[in-house]
């Protein structure tokens, strides 16, 4: 195994509302040159927590390369909304913004909108899907060069270049397009958890409904796999039927008491043949883990030439070698038009 | 005016916006998406000690004769999101974001704004804003169904039950209204402020008791000096039947400005600023908003138009038409006569017309007496340069403020209640059930 490893980490830390505790967090994890953090989010009452993409906005100036991936769910929360939200973490991060898609399971949390009795989890990964492909159109709606400012003909925008996205669902209808202009990565990297069950062959329909919203709309799987083996089946399933550009990271528990438990982590990241790309790692203790990742887990990968030592690339998807997708409106470019830069990050 | 102390000016900066007021064209224009000039004018304003710093908002993008409006900035981010980012980069500056009641729901609003005064350490603003028309509602779920005065019923209750979840405890909310039958806990405690503060944008009457009712700020159109006491004073009046003091809500119109070294040389600049803000196109466009009519083909260096305005025409969405058209075709064609002035020239004349221009020191007098002569308890200030329209104003204006005594010269506190002198709601205790 010689590419390199492609880490992540979770920030989530229970009864904390200050930012300063999370910029600290982020910073840290920077240190370790992993390409992103996630922070979950939902609406349920505990535990108690600030909305996870606004407090990655808020760390956004604070940091400089690691990717800010926030769970923002999509049962109770508008489409159009959320686009633009995570387009703007985009715009305020230069080009660091995910999207860890989730839907809202329970009673309570229909009971705080009130606005619709709670469905089966099949039902709100279709709706999640349909969310996710809102998006989407909606940070294509704008091509990259809409803007002009032409004071000749004294237009500011090309609105030829500006798209009703029109799209109509069996949950809602959005008609575009997009306030916000096309974020800098072109679209947020969109991230889907899939358990291993998921993808077998006696999958609950929920499991099913997630694989397909992963299947069509992920660009980074965050998989759930309780050992080796199920893990190597389930990615190597996932690979089959979604093709190379998918990321997919195996969630791996990274409770870091003592150096036993750093030696165990570190060989279950260094074991070759897992048929992942890299890992998404979840602290017990976000501090003491993470520091303990930062000082001695990366440097140890790096020796074994597993991390890279900095950030080549600026943006989340040049982390995970992504290309910068081109608007689904845009007339097919000329041959050769293709952005090189992101080119070169992905046949490195 | 003798016998009480010197009133103290609030001042806000309007981040520009998708209107003609800002100008594009300018080579110092620069972007108006990249965080950078987020960045800069919230640094500019809170250099300047500003109480806030103040986003609009747009659901939709604006059309005429069915197609997107494009001679004016189009485009901005999510407001909240880009005002948690700007907590990171300001210490003190108070951070106001609009925000529809219609195209949201309570719970996911309350605790947006919860979670934004928390991370900002209690500077959260919401400008409540209500929203109808169907146009806008096809970007939404809930479509746009409301009518004109359920906008003001659905806000008063949206905003009722946002106070019940910032208020709850472990308890929780139980809330069925009219508009709402929710329960629920936040996930966050109360936020630092209590209550963030709370704007109310419009000069209608609905508006004026929503904010007597509601608001912390009433964010007004700016006219003369007696036509804000009037207002102030109608305003002010009005809060004694909710059981408030005159205080408890701060006038604040939008306000434009136009600074040079002489009055004389103020004026001669702001007469540049105004064509740059009305390009032959924009000409065109603003007769088109009045004639509701097709005028693509009409010479902006000519006369107005010989034909009649339509008065109940579509052509033009997501915009506010304001007044009778005809009446105002007759107005203009009015000054236009007796001013000997073209399409275009009429447009410059009597649209958008700069509220203070003059020297540094005949801006400070201007807006020290508005204040002081009670039309106004401060400006939000909307430059029409992004992002350096604050500049001067911060350097040159509000030294000049200071020195009259009117302005502070440091924060004092460090939330935007503490700025604008309010003080944190007491806790009220939600009833069993409570109903709207």
């Amino acid at each position: 195994m010689t590419r390199p490893l492609h880490l992540s980490a979770a920030l989530d830390s229970p009864g904390r509302l200050d930012a300063g505790h999370y910029a600290a967090l982020a910073r840290i994890a920077e240190r370790a040159t992993l390409d992103f953090v996630t922070l979950d989010d939902s609406f349920a009452a505990a535990p108690q927590r600030p909305d996870a993409l606004a407090t990655l906005a808020r760390i956004a100036p604070l940091t400089e390369r690691i990717g800010l991936v926030p769970t923002v769910t999509t049962t109770h929360t508008e489409p159009f909304h959320t686009s633009i939200a995570l387009n703007t973490l985009d715009w305020v991060s230069e080009g660091r913004a995910g999207w860890l898609v989730g839907v809202s399971t329970t009673e309570a949390e229909a009971r705080a909108f009130g606005r619709r009795p709670v469905a089966p989890a099949d039902e709100l990964w279709a709706e999640a899907a349909d969310a996710a492909e809102v998006a989407a159109r909606l940070w294509d709606s704008w091509e990259d060069d809409a803007e002009i400012r032409d004071t000749a003909t004294g237009r500011f925008v090309d609105r030829d270049k500006l798209h009703y996205v029109d799209f109509e669902g069996r949950y809602f209808s959005v008609r575009g397009p997009s306030i916000t202009p096309r974020p800098p990565q072109g679209r947020p990297v969109v991230a889907v958890p899939v358990a291993a069950a998921d993808l077998a062959p006696d999958a609950s329909a929920a499991g099913r409904a997630r694989v397909a919203t992963a299947i069509r709309h992920a660009d980074v799987v965050l998989l759930d796999a309780p050992d080796r083996a199920a893990r190597l089946t389930a990615a190597t399933e996932l690979r089959l039927r979604s093709g190379e550009h998918l990321r997919i990271l195996a969630r791996l528990d990274a409770a870091l008491p003592d150096r036993a438990a750093e030696e165990r982590l570190l060989a279950e990241l260094t074991a070759a043949g897992t048929g992942v790309d890299g890992f998404h790692l979840v602290p017990a203790e976000p501090e003491r883990d993470l520091a303990a990742l930062a000082e001695r887990t990366a440097p140890a990968l790096r020796a074994a030439g597993l991390l890279r030592a900095d950030y080549p690339g600026r943006t989340l998807r040049e982390h995970l070698g992504l290309v910068r997708p081109a608007s689904r409106y845009a007339a097919a470019p000329a041959a050769g038009a293709t952005d090189s830069r992101t080119l070169a990050e992905v046949t490195r | 005016m003798t016998d009480r102390p010197l009133k103290q000016i609030h001042l806000a900066a309007h981040f520009p916006g998708v209107n003609n007021t800002t100008v594009w064209s300018d080579p110092a224009s620069g972007s108006h998406i990249a965080f950078d000039s987020f960045r800069h004018l919230a640094r500019t304003a809170e250099r300047g000690k500003f109480d806030f710093f103040f986003l609009a908002e747009g659901l939709r993008l604006r059309e005429t004769k069915g197609r997107i409006h494009d001679l004016d900035v189009v485009g901005r981010p999510e407001s909240i999101t880009v005002l948690n980012a700007l907590a990171a980069v300001t210490e003190r500056l108070g951070l106001a974001a609009t925000v529809s009641a219609t195209f949201n729901e309570p719970y996911e609003l309350a605790r947006r704004f919860a979670t934004l005064d928390h991370l900002s350490g209690g500077r959260a603003a919401w400008n409540v804003v209500t929203t109808s028309d169907a146009f806008t509602g096809e970007n939404f779920r809930r479509g746009g169904y409301l009518d004109h005065a359920d906008r003001y019923t659905r806000a008063a209750e949206f905003l009722g039950l946002a106070r019940e979840f910032w208020d709850a405890g472990e308890a929780g909310v139980r809330h069925a209204g009219p508009q709402f039958e929710v329960e629920g806990r936040l996930s966050l405690a109360r936020p630092p402020q209590g209550h963030p503060v709370v704007i109310q944008a419009g000069d209608s009457d609905e508006g004026r008791e929503f904010a007597a009712a509601h608001a912390d700020v009433i964010f007004t159109r700016h006219s003369t000096l007696a036509a804000g006491q009037a207002f102030h004073a109608d305003v002010k009046r009005r809060l004694a039947a909710y059981g408030r003091e005159p205080d408890a809500l701060k006038i604040m119109p939008g306000a434009t400005f136009v600074l040079a070294d002489t009055d004389a040389e103020a004026v001669e600049l702001a007469a540049e600023v105004r064509r740059a803000q009305v390009s032959p196109q924009t000409a065109i466009d603003f007769l088109e908003q009045v004639w509701g009519v097709d005028l693509s083909d009409h010479d902006p260096d000519g006369p107005l138009p010989a034909v009649d305005p339509v008065p109940a025409s579509t052509l033009v969405q997501g915009r506010v038409r304001h007044g009778d058209p005809l009446a105002t075709a007759a107005r203009w064609r009015e000054v236009a006569a007796e001013k000997g002035l073209s399409s275009r020239e009429l447009v410059i004349e009597v649209t958008g017309r700069q509220s203070f221009v003059g020297a540094p020191a005949t801006v400070a007098r201007q807006i020290d007496e508005f204040v002081q002569h009670d039309a106004a308890d401060g400006f939000i200030l909307v430059p029409h340069l992004t992002p350096g329209g604050l500049d001067d104003f911060v350097d040159r204006v509000v030294p000049l403020l200071q020195e009259r005594g009117v302005f502070r010269t440091e924060y004092t506190g460090s939330t935007l209640r503490d700025h604008l002198g309010l003080p944190v709601p007491e806790r009220r205790k939600p009833a069993p059930d409570s109903a709207a």
